[in-house]
């Protein structure tokens, strides 16, 4: 009787055993299958291949902003006077929502390098333009969502919950900066 | 199966090896329907030819439409100017999106009203949120098309909303545009996803036709068919008052096409896509306008992204939210008043959606999208407790037909 019941128990164990790995042999196979379905919607090749934009700033004048285009995104470049220089280094750190010095924001003082997307949800800041609307802290404001950015693209007020990205850039000489 | 129902030879040649006819005369034709329905039921047949009109409309223009940012926008002026007729086609095709969410959020309503999401039709309710949900995303997929700036910014927030997700928000991102920004692989991808999304609409429709037939209709008074006697068949009976129903609706829809077919439309969309320059004021389109209000109602930005979602959500586990075991508002005092106070309350979010987020307007989002989970959340599950129902009839023929005596010796008998 007992010897009975042990080797339905075997048998039991044997065919659960067969159900399990047949079921984990499909689920793995439909996983394998359905990863470059998906995949296929990240970025292709040339896409990621068009990824590093040259800027040249030699014709930037001081107070002057340049807007150019890296990966379909605005990238914001601006020739900062050393008032706005001042004001970014001087104002305390306390009162901001993601606090991060100038310093660590922008290798050259003169030259701040933004990625021109608002943190919130996308929308292009305005302030590239002489005659754009700058914000409360003089740097760039959103209009659609009203964020408020300071002379170093740090968020001061508004939704956005944090700051402006830097690319990666690094200068390639005195005036050419390479994006990307 | 030697006496056939079918005169025709050729039908009853193809009936009796397979039987679609013998189903389409069960289901439409002797159908028996409560006698009692109003003309709120004629929303879902109105939904339904909405969908078929969209699917139509939206096959033809496919043929005239390229969807390539360099493209897209000449396109679909193009269709606008010079293919024949394509300014009549678009306008239906633009109109009915919004069109069907009104016939939509109508037929919503009415089931929030008469409780037709209460058992047994938990499963039919849930199938039409469903629905309104994959109408959504189809209908945010056809307005990124025209590649407007309205179309390429809608798109851009709308899409920067998964960004909320902590940890790996981006990549998915990343993922959904296929780049680093709404470009060409996008639209694309959501050419594609709006093509084939409607057929996913119908295939869900259909599960909820079956859902729907499983019980038969509720009705306004929500009480169940008591017998043959409470029921008429679909046809004639509503056949002709949908088809009188769906005049009227025609009527405003071709007052809509033909007069006012921008009406609902946003005059930035007219301006091509600029990847450089964002409109000063981005609005989604109408029928978005109560989820977007709670999405910035709530000043954090995956808070914000939650709460929208939920608001859907919530619709999900109603069946389960309301403890109230009587369907019709008819006879729920309390909750009829309630149920007033939340229609006004999304009309005042679509409103506030569509105003600039500042000073009042944050203000007055934040109470009514309050209101809004207050309402689901803590009034459907707890009124019961403290509402009085009146009593209800004993058959949906009972009001109709008189037996006041019957009525009046029933009335202590009430339903708790």
């Amino acid at each position: 009787m007992s010897n009975n019941s042990k080797s339905k128990k075997n048998k039991e164990g044997k065919r659960d055993f067969l159900i399990i790995s047949t079921y984990a042999m499909a689920g793995i196979g439909a996983a394998s299958v359905a990863w470059p379905l998906i995949d296929q919607m990240n970025p292709a090749a040339d896409t990621l291949a068009l990824a590093s934009t040259e800027v040249d700033l030699s014709s930037l004048e001081e107070g002057q902003a340049i807007t150019v285009t890296w990966r379909g995104k605005p990238v914001f470049v601006r020739h900062r006077t050393p008032e706005e220089i001042k004001l970014a280094k001087e104002v305390s750190l306390d009162e901001m929502r993601h606090p991060e010095t100038d310093e660590e924001r922008v290798p050259n003082e003169k030259f701040i390098v933004l990625v021109g997307v608002c943190t919130h949800l996308g929308c292009v800041p305005l302030g590239q333009k002489s005659g754009d609307i700058k914000g409360q802290y003089g740097g760039w404001f959103c209009p659609c969502h009203g964020s408020h950015y300071d002379h170093s693209g740090r968020i001061r007020k508004g939704p956005a919950p944090t700051n402006l990205e830097v690319p990666s850039y690094k200068f390639l000489s005195d005036n050419i900066i390479k994006i990307g | 199966m030697s006496k056939s129902k079918f005169k025709n030879p050729v039908v009853k040649w193809i009936d009796h090896r397979l039987p679609v006819f013998s189903f389409m005369d069960h289901e439409l034709n002797h159908y028996p329907t409560p006698k009692n329905l109003n003309y709120f039921w004629n929303f879902g047949s109105l939904a339904g030819f909405a969908l078929v009109t969209m699917i139509i409309t939206g096959i033809v223009l496919s043929m005239n439409y390229t969807a390539h940012v360099d493209y897209a926008f000449d396109s679909v002026e193009r269709i606008m100017r010079d293919v024949n007729h394509g300014w009549l086609i678009r306008y239906i095709h633009m109109n009915g999106a919004s069109f069907f969410f009104i016939v939509v959020y109508i037929h919503i309503f009415r089931g929030l009203y008469y409780g037709s999401y209460k058992a047994p039709r938990e499963l039919l309710w849930i199938l039409g949120v469903l629905i309104l949900l994959l109408m959504m995303a189809t209908a945010f997929m056809g307005y990124v098309l025209p590649w407007g700036q309205m179309s390429f910014w809608g798109a851009t927030v709308i899409t920067n909303l998964f960004s909320a997700i902590p940890l790996v928000g981006e990549n998915i991102v990343t993922w959904l545009w296929g780049g680093f920004s709404v470009d060409n692989s996008t639209l694309n991808r959501f050419f594609s996803l709006h093509f084939v999304l409607p057929f996913v609409i119908v295939g869900v429709v259909i599960l909820h036709l079956v859902a729907l037939h499983r019980f038969g209709s509720n009705n306004p008074i929500g009480i169940d068919v008591k017998g043959t006697q409470d029921t008429i068949p679909f046809s004639p009976y509503y056949t002709i008052k949908d088809l009188f129903g769906l005049s009227v609706f025609l009527s405003f829809f071709a007052a809509a096409v033909f007069f006012f077919p921008n009406f609902m439309g946003h005059p930035d969309n007219y301006i091509e896509a600029n990847p450089m320059v964002t409109p000063a004021h981005i609005v989604p389109e109408w029928y978005f306008l109560p989820f977007y209000a709670i999405l910035r109602a709530i000043p954090d930005k995956l808070g914000g992204v939650l709460f929208m979602f939920s608001a859907i959500a919530v619709l999900f586990i109603l069946p389960w939210l309301d403890r109230s075991s009587v369907r019709s508002s008819q006879f729920r005092p309390i909750y009829k008043i309630f149920f007033w106070i939340l229609l006004v309350d999304c009309i005042l979010l679509g409103y506030l959606g569509a105003m600039p987020a500042e000073g009042i307007y944050v203000v007055l989002s934040r109470i009514a999208t309050a209101y809004y989970f207050f309402h689901f959340l803590v009034l459907f599950p707890l009124l019961p407790y403290i509402e009085k129902t009146k009593p209800l009839p004993l058959s949906i023929s009972e009001p109709i037909l008189g037996g006041a005596a019957t009525a009046s010796a029933f009335a202590t008998r009430e339903k708790k």
